[in-house]
C-alpha cells in the first residue's frame, strides 16, 4: 500500500496505448477495453481536480465529469456480474471512490460557505440553540452570585477565584484610589495592539475550550463558565465594597457584552452536543452528536469573529474613552447589535438541499 | 445511514461498505490507527519547524530594528516593534487552528501528514462533507490530544521533582487519558472530533489499471505457445477443478511473479489435472490456462453459476 503513494507523486502520465479490442480473446476483456478510454479520461479530470486547479479545467471536462462518473459506475455494477479479473475492479473501485468524493465533495468553496454563514447561518444556528442559551445565561449568573457570596463570606476565597499574576493592586483592602487607577485610560495607544492579539488569542482558546469540554455531557463547560463568571462576580464585590460599581459596570462594558456573550455561545455550544449526547432522542447517539456538533461548530466560527471584536473593543476604547457614560454607550451599543444580529436579523434561508 | 459493517471480508477488520447516491455498493478500507498517529506527528512536525523558522525569521528582524540605536531597546522604533509582536500572536494561532482546517476543506480532504500515508476524511453518513463538519473535528483536537499530553506531562515533570501527587492529579489524568485513548475504545477508531463531526478516516485508493491479460502471450492465441508452438487445450474436466479464488491467485502471480514462483505454480496446476510437467515453456502453459478457465468462469458467471474456490 505504502510503496505505489509515493511512486504515484513521481511517476506522472506516461499510459501505454490500449490493445487493440478486437484482439482480446475474453469477452470480459473486450468490455474493459471498449470502455477503458472514458474511465482513464475520468481519472484525469478527478486526478487535476484532486490537485486544486478547478479554475484550470477546461468547461468540456468538468460537464463531462457527471456523466464519466455514472460511466466508471455503471461499469463498476456490471464488471462485478460479468468478469472475474481482480486487477480491473480494483482499479474501478478505487476510481469510483475517488470520482465519488470529487463529484459529491464540499458543496461550496470556504468563500461562499462564510458569506452564507455571516449573511444569515450564523444568527440561524444561534437561535437554534435558544434553550442551551438559557441554561448556561442562568448559569453564567449563578456562577457570578456564587463568586460574589463566597468572597463576602470570606475574603480567602478572592485569592482562591482571582489568580495573583491578573491584578496586584486588585486585592481585598485596596483603597478607592488605586481601585480606580485600574479602571483608568491610558495615554496613548502604544503597546495596546499587542495587548489586544494576546487577549483575542486567550479568549479564543478559552472558548475553545468550553466548546470542546462539552463532549462530556457538557457538564465540564458548564463548570468553566461557573469558574469564570466567579471571578467576575469576586471582582464586582471587590469594586462595590467601595461604590465603584457603576464606574467597573462601565469599565466592563465596552468590551464584557461582546466577550461575555461569546463566551455564552461557546458555553451554550458545548452544552448542545452534551445534551444531544445524553438525549439523543429518536436519533441514534452517534447521529444526534454529529448534528449537534456541526451545529455548534457554525457557532464556535462567530465566536471567535465575536472574540477578534472583544479584543480590539478591549485593548483600544476600554483604555483609551473616559467616563462613565461613554463607556456604558459603546457597551450597549453592541449588545444591541449582537441581539438585533441574533433575534432580529432573519433573512430568508437561500434554496439549497439539505444534504 | 447508508454505511454498514462488513463482516463477511475475513482478515479486512478495517472494511466498510458505502453505497453511493447510485446505490452502487463501494468497499472503503478505515485508515489504521498507526498510519493516523504517523499523520500527525508528520503533521505537528510540519507547524512546529515551520512556528520555529517563523520565530527566527522575526528575531531576526527584530534584531535588525536593534540596529543602529547603539542596541539600546527603548530606541529602537516602537511601531514596528509592536508590529512583529502582533504577526507572530496571529500567525500562532491561526497556523495552530488553521492548518489542518483549510487543507481538510480542500478537494483531497486531507493534511500533508495524512496525504504522505495515504488517508483522508470523509462523513460516516456517506453524504457529502460540510464545512462544519471539518471545523467541529479539528476544534476538538487540542482537548484530545495536546491538554492530555501536557497534563500527563506536567504530571511526570512534578513526580520527579519529588511532588506529591494528589488524587486529583491521577483522575484528571485518567480522564484526560481517555480522551486521548478514545480510537482504541470504539470498532471505526473515531476519535472524539469523529464524533461530534460525524466523520471518519478512510484510506485513499491509488490503484494503477494494469494490462489485459486476454490480450497477452499464450492468452491471446488461443492457447498456442510462441515458444514451442504448441497449442495447449483444456477440457471440461481440468477447468473444473478450480474455482475464483484460485483464477485470482494466479492472475496476480502472473501480473506480479517472477519465472520460478510461476514453475512451481505450474507444477502444481499440473499435478492437480493430471497432467506431465515438461519444462521451459511454463508462462505460455499458465497464459493459456488462465485464459481458458476465466473464460470457463465467466460463462457459468452469466448462467448465474458462480464457483467461489476449488472447495466448492
Amino acid at each position: 500500500m505504502k510503496a505505489p503513494v509515493l511512486s504515484s507523486w513521481f511517476t506522472r502520465g506516461a499510459v501505454a496505448a490500449p490493445p487493440d479490442i478486437a484482439s482480446a480473446s475474453l469477452r470480459s476483456d473486450r468490455f474493459r477495453l471498449e470502455r477503458e478510454g472514458d474511465w482513464r479520461r475520468l481519472e484525469s479530470i478527478v486526478a487535476r481536480m484532486e490537485r486544486g486547479g478547478l479554475k484550470r479545467i477546461p468547461d468540456d471536462d468538468l460537464l463531462a465529469l457527471p456523466a464519466l462518473y455514472r460511466t466508471a459506475a455503471s461499469s463498476l455494477a456490471v464488471a462485478r456480474e460479468t468478469s472475474l479479473d481482480a486487477a480491473t475492479l480494483a482499479y474501478l473501485e478505487a476510481l469510483v471512490q475517488r470520482a465519488w468524493f470529487q463529484v459529491y465533495g464540499p458543496p461550496k468553496g470556504f468563500g461562499a460557505w462564510l458569506r452564507d454563514f455571516l449573511l444569515g447561518g450564523w444568527s440561524r444556528t444561534v437561535r437554534a440553540l435558544w434553550l442551551d442559551i438559557c441554561i448556561a445565561l442562568f448559569v453564567m449568573v449563578a456562577g457570578s452570585i456564587v463568586g460574589w457570596l463566597l468572597v463576602a463570606r470570606d475574603e480567602a476565597w478572592y485569592y482562591r477565584l482571582v489568580p495573583g499574576g491578573m491584578a496586584e493592586t486588585r486585592v481585598p483592602g485596596a483603597s478607592r484610589e488605586e481601585l480606580l487607577a485600574t479602571l483608568a485610560t491610558e495615554e496613548n495607544a502604544a503597546g495596546l495592539s499587542t495587548f489586544a492579539a494576546y487577549l483575542f488569542s486567550n479568549n479564543s482558546a478559552v472558548c475553545i475550550l468550553a466548546f470542546a469540554l462539552g463532549f462530556a455531557f457538557g457538564i465540564p463547560s458548564l463548570l468553566l463558565l461557573v469558574h469564570n463568571m466567579a471571578l467576575l462576580g469576586a471582582l464586582v464585590w471587590l469594586f462595590a465594597g467601595q461604590g465603584l460599581t457603576l464606574e467597573l459596570a462601565a469599565w466592563l462594558s465596552v468590551h464584557g457584552t461582546t466577550e461575555l456573550f461569546g463566551i455564552l455561545l461557546s458555553g451554550a455550544a458545548g452544552l448542545h452536543i452534551g445534551r444531544s449526547m445524553a438525549f439523543p432522542g429518536s436519533q441514534p447517539v452517534l447521529a444526534a452528536a454529529a448534528q449537534a456538533g456541526r451545529r455548534g461548530a457554525v457557532v464556535m466560527v462567530g465566536v471567535v469573529i465575536m472574540m477578534v471584536v472583544a479584543a480590539l473593543l478591549e485593548a483600544f476604547p476600554r483604555q483609551l474613552v473616559e467616563g462613565t457614560g461613554p463607556r456604558f454607550l459603546i457597551g450597549g451599543m453592541m449588545l444591541a447589535f449582537w441581539l438585533a444580529y441574533f433575534f432580529l436579523y432573519r433573512p430568508r434561508r437561500p434554496q439549497e438541499d439539505s444534504a | 445511514m447508508s454505511a454498514a459493517p462488513r463482516p463477511s471480508r475475513g482478515p479486512g477488520k478495517r472494511q466498510r461498505i458505502m453505497v453511493t447516491p447510485e446505490g452502487l455498493a463501494l468497499p472503503i478500507a478505515l485508515a489504521s490507527r498507526g498510519s493516523r498517529a504517523g499523520a500527525l506527528i508528520i503533521d505537528v512536525l510540519i507547524i512546529v519547524f515551520g512556528l520555529v523558522a517563523f520565530h527566527l525569521l522575526m528575531f531576526w528582524i527584530a534584531g535588525g530594528l536593534l540596529e543602529g540605536t547603539a542596541l539600546d531597546v527603548e530606541a529602537a522604533p516602537r511601531g514596528a516593534q509592536e508590529f512583529l509582536q502582533i504577526l507572530l500572536v496571529i500567525i500562532v494561532f491561526v497556523t495552530w487552528y488553521g492548518y489542518f482546517l483549510v487543507q481538510e476543506l480542500g478537494p483531497r480532504g486531507a493534511t500533508l501528514g495524512k496525504r504522505a500515508v495515504g488517508i483522508r476524511i470523509a462523513a460516516r453518513s456517506g453524504g457529502r462533507l460540510p464545512p462544519e463538519a471539518v471545523i467541529a473535528r479539528n476544534l476538538m483536537r487540542d482537548i484530545e490530544l495536546f491538554y492530555p499530553l501536557g497534563f500527563i506531562l506536567v504530571l511526570l515533570a512534578g513526580t520527579t521533582m519529588g511532588e506529591e501527587l494528589g488524587p486529583l492529579a491521577w483522575i484528571a489524568t485518567a480522564w484526560f487519558a481517555l480522551f486521548l485513548l478514545l480510537p482504541f475504545f470504539n470498532r471505526d477508531a473515531l476519535r472524539a472530533g469523529d464524533i461530534i463531526a460525524g466523520t471518519w478516516v478512510v484510506e485513499t485508493p491509488r490503484t494503477r489499471l494494469a494490462g489485459t491479460l486476454s490480450t497477452q502471450g499464450a492468452a491471446a492465441t488461443r492457447g498456442e505457445s510462441e515458444v514451442t508452438g504448441a497449442r495447449y487445450e483444456f477440457g471440461e474436466a481440468e477447468l473444473s477443478v478450480y474455482g475464483e479464488k484460485e483464477l485470482q491467485t494466479l492472475e496476480r502471480m502472473l501480473r506480479e511473479s517472477p519465472p520460478e514462483a510461476l514453475t512451481a505454480v505450474h507444477a502444481t496446476i499440473c499435478r492437480k489435472i493430471g497432467w506431465e510437467p515438461g519444462a521451459g515453456d511454463e508462462r505460455a502453459f499458465l497464459e493459456a490456462f488462465y485464459a481458458q478457465l476465466r473464460a470457463k468462469l465467466e460463462g457459468d458467471m452469466r448462467f448465474g453459476k458462480r464457483k467461489a474456490d476449488k472447495f466448492s
